[in-house]
């Protein structure tokens, strides 16, 4: 029978199917629950890695390994793990390893939209495309064979819209598929020089080989209807342009490298208007372009952003649904906050008070950027904090310093933030860090990580000691303070910032997802002490609101969950315990 | 409805159980036999941004999204997220409104004010809106929490949706000891629109 899925699941299924019995990534949206759906089946090995690039290493060891192996971690994380990508796609498997690439087009969740189909063509490793979850299952299933039969890696690309939406699949039964014996083969393994370039000739080969697989392959497919208008498209659109343009002739492509030149150009003499519609770059198009194609792309479509029906209705039909009833724009935005009780809300209160300088990084607590906190001067990526901050001290000197944090998560330490610290204590920096440990990585809904002590199916393992790692790398100035108790947090921070030697400060307290007891502890406003001041409402926080016309500050309690913060900054007392 | 495809945008705020909403939906079209797509996006869900699920049914559907102008029911749980979105509804389609209000943060830090006569100015446009107070409800039902399984019930109704596969869903998604009161919110919300 037939049932919904997200394209992420069916990504899960169809590895298992496939036989795929190890499954490694690092937490991203939007490509999360694809192997904590595969955690679940029964018989194989899953892990969070520590970060992208160990979770592609431990596939390229249990590929060499003889077993079929399923990456996946976001656009953004290719770039953590494009190291042993370029060289993995010279060694080429030993059991087929397909590296799932969920790029955001519209960036609903990431700090850019790069074009992961990009590394196809750089790093010379085939990419999939698929259209629905369905084919999602399916590409992946024939993305292993493809890995052996063309000896490399497999890139799956997807993205948010395919991951996130459910669609119908018929499941299929689960292969046996034996783990492939191991020998020792150092030519093909090791890459030296010597070997290197032996395997880049392999690798050009196997290039041809794959074009001439992609002219003939079931991947790729012609619908021929009215033939005034030809759309070569791939992924999600195709069904934007399904949905949009009934009618027209279509060349559906399942896999975008290398492409199929023979069949585009006998797709393209046979239309008389050739089209393009791919989100993001203009992969597909440059390269019609350079075979001496006419062929419209970019110049219709932007480079920009997520497409939708609409849009190509627009472009193509002159159809303009934009605000149509002229209402939207009178809507105030509604931002993502902190949640009530974050452990995060009174650590960027406390910088923001002190006007300090923060090199911030990404997580949850990047939402301290967002007004009213306003608490973050730079995020660029995952672990960018503490070597931002030594940089900024480098070039400012260390009495910079003294005004200035870098700010970042547990489990982003963990990820990216080891290395950059090791850099201050080697290079001599004076940097103070606060690592905001909320025993979890909150912003991807809640996964395991080393420093919580458990794995990705909640089983108890070694507990990464973030003290004892931070004095061993040479800070030698750690504090452990609660980020909820604010005159502790900006003691340790005053401290620490007029030493000249770096420093640690450890913010402890668990996110206020994962404890969900509210303390217990019901707050209310003396409307006779409130003086209308507004700074409680500077926090941010849903649990207190403030009364225009009464100008006084009220508690909501629907959303308080009484964790205390607002009555530590209140000046004049006026957010008291209801006594009950 | 004369589209060969049903479209349906649920819209609220995060953590007001629109996902509920959609799953229950979903679930029954496809017993219905129908070919369903349902598009959320959920990154930040979690932390009270504006969140939108897309449910679309039919015989074929392909574009997992809804096109503006083209939707023929917004359920909103919550005001202003009605008109956030209203660009997706269709001129002669439905617009059911929770009764509801959430401040976002510019309004809450006194920024901006919260639009006080939206649904007003919703109804001028859409002539098919109804406001429905599925919080109140649910409280007679016995939890205020059932409130999106009210709005559920409304939804059944204008859409048509056999109430027996509904109640099916509604057992199989809740938690078991919320299920009598959900089914009798169901239930009230089905009446409103009978009435
Ligand atoms: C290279 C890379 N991988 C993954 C992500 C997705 N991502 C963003 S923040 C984050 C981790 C957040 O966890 P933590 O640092 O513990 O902060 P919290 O959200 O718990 O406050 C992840 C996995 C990313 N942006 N870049
Ligand atoms: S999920 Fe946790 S860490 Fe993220 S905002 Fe909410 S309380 Fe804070
Ligand atoms: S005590 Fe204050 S800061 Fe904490 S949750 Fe309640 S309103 Fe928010």
């Amino acid at each position: 029978m037939k049932r919904l899925m997200i394209g992420n699941e069916a990504i899960a299924r169809g590895a298992y199917e496939a036989g795929a019995t190890v499954a490694t990534a690092y937490p991203g949206t939007p490509s999360t629950e694809i192997v904590s759906s595969f955690a679940k089946f029964d018989g194989v090995y899953a892990e969070w890695s520590p970060n992208e690039k160990v979770a592609l290493e431990v596939g390229i060891g249990a590929s060499i390994g003889g077993a079929r192996i399923l990456v996946a971690m976001k656009h953004v994380g290719v770039n953590v793990a494009a190291d042993p990508l370029y060289t993995f796609a010279y060694t080429g498997v030993n059991g087929g390893l397909v590296l799932v690439s969920a790029d955001d087009p519209g960036m609903h969740s990431s700090q850019n939209e790069q074009d992961n189909r990009g590394y196809g063509k750089f790093a010379k490793i085939p990419v999939l495309e698929p259209t629905d979850s369905q084919e999602a299952l399916e590409f992946c299933k024939m993305g292993f064979d493809i890995s052996e039969k063309f000896d490399t890696p497999v890139m799956l690309r997807i993205t948010t819209r395919l991951a996130h939406s459910q669609t119908m699949v018929e499941t299929g039964e689960k292969e046996e598929y034996e783990v492939k014996g191991y020998k020792k083969n150092a030519p093909k393994y090791v890459m030296l020089p010597a070997n290197a370039r032996g395997r880049h000739v392999e690798v050009e080969k196997r290039m041809l080989e794959l074009k001439e697989y992609a002219e003939s392959s079931e991947l790729n497919w012609i619908e021929l209807a009215d033939t005034k208008i030809g759309i070569i498209t791939s992924g999600v659109p195709y069904q934007y342009v399904k949905e949009a343009m009934p009618g027209v002739s279509i060349l559906k492509l399942g896999m975008v490298n290398p492409l199929p030149e023979t069949l585009i150009k006998e797709f393209a003499q046979k239309v008389d208007r050739l089209v393009v519609i791919e989100e993001l770059e203009p992969v597909i198009e440059e390269q019609i372009k350079s075979w001496g194609i006419q062929v419209e792309g970019k110049e219709l479509f932007s480079l920009l952003g997520e497409y939708s029906p609409e849009l190509i209705e627009k472009v193509l039909k002159g159809v303009n649904n934009e605000d149509m009833y002229g209402l939207v724009k009178e809507i105030p935005g509604r931002p993502p906050l902190l949640c009530p009780g974050c452990p995060h809300r009174g650590v960027f209160y406390t910088l923001r008070k002190m006007r300090l300088i923060v090199a911030g990084d990404i997580g949850c607590y990047t939402l301290g950027a967002l007004s009213p906190l306003d608490g973050i001067d730079t995020t660029i990526c995952m672990g960018a904090s503490i070597g931002t901050a030594m940089g900024m001290e480098k070039a400012r000197g260390e009495e910079f310093a003294e005004k200035m944090v870098a700010v970042i998560g547990d489990s982003t330490f963990v990820h990216s933030g080891i290395t950059p610290l090791i850099d201050i204590v080697y290079n001599q920096g004076t940097s103070t860090v606060l690592i905001l440990d909320n025993d979890t990585t909150a912003m991807t809904g809640h996964q395991e990580h080393p420093a919580t002590g458990k794995t990705i199916t909640s089983q108890p393992t070694r507990k990464l000691d973030l003290v004892a790692l931070v004095k061993s790398v040479g800070i030698e100035n750690v504090q452990v303070v609660d980020p909820l108790k604010l005159d502790e947090l900006q003691n340790a921070l005053k401290e620490e910032l007029g030493k000249r030697e770096p420093s640690v400060i450890i913010a402890k307290r668990p996110c206020a997802l994962i404890e969900r007891q509210p303390s217990g502890v019901k707050y209310y406003v003396d409307p006779e002490l409130c003086t209308g001041c507004k700074l409680c409402i500077r926090i941010g926080c849903t649990g207190i609101n403030f009364l225009d016309e009464e100008k006084i500050a009220v508690m909501n309690d629907n959303n308080c969950v009484g964790c205390g913060l607002c009555p530590q900054i209140c000046k004049f007392d006026a957010i008291k315990v209801l006594e009950v | 409805m004369s589209k060969q495809v049903t479209d349906i945008l649920i819209v609220g705020v995060g953590g007001q159980g629109t996902l509920l909403t959609s799953r229950i939906l979903a679930d029954v079209a496809v017993q219905m036999g129908y070919d369903v797509k349902v598009s959320e996006i959920h990154g930040m869900a979690q932390r009270g941004g504006s969140v939108v699920t897309q449910v679309r049914y039919g015989k074929k559907v392909y574009s997992p999204i809804i096109k503006k102008g083209d939707a023929d029911i917004l359920l909103a749980f919550e005001k202003l997220e009605a008109a956030r979105w209203l660009d997706y509804i269709k001129p002669d389609g439905m617009v059911i409104i929770n009764d509801e209000r959430v401040d976002p943060l510019p309004v809450m830090s006194g920024k901006v004010k919260y639009p006080e006569d939206i649904v007003d100015k919703i109804q001028n446009l859409i002539p098919n809106t109804r406001l429905i107070n599925a919080t109140e409800i649910a409280g007679q039902c016995g939890n205020a929490r059932a409130a999106n399984v009210v709005l559920v019930g409304v939804l059944a109704a204008v859409a048509g949706l056999p109430v027996k596969e509904m109640e099916s869903a509604i057992r199989a998604l809740v938690p078991e000891k919320a299920i009598n009161i959900n089914l009798k919110a169901f239930e009230e919300g089905m009446k409103i629109i009978a009435d």
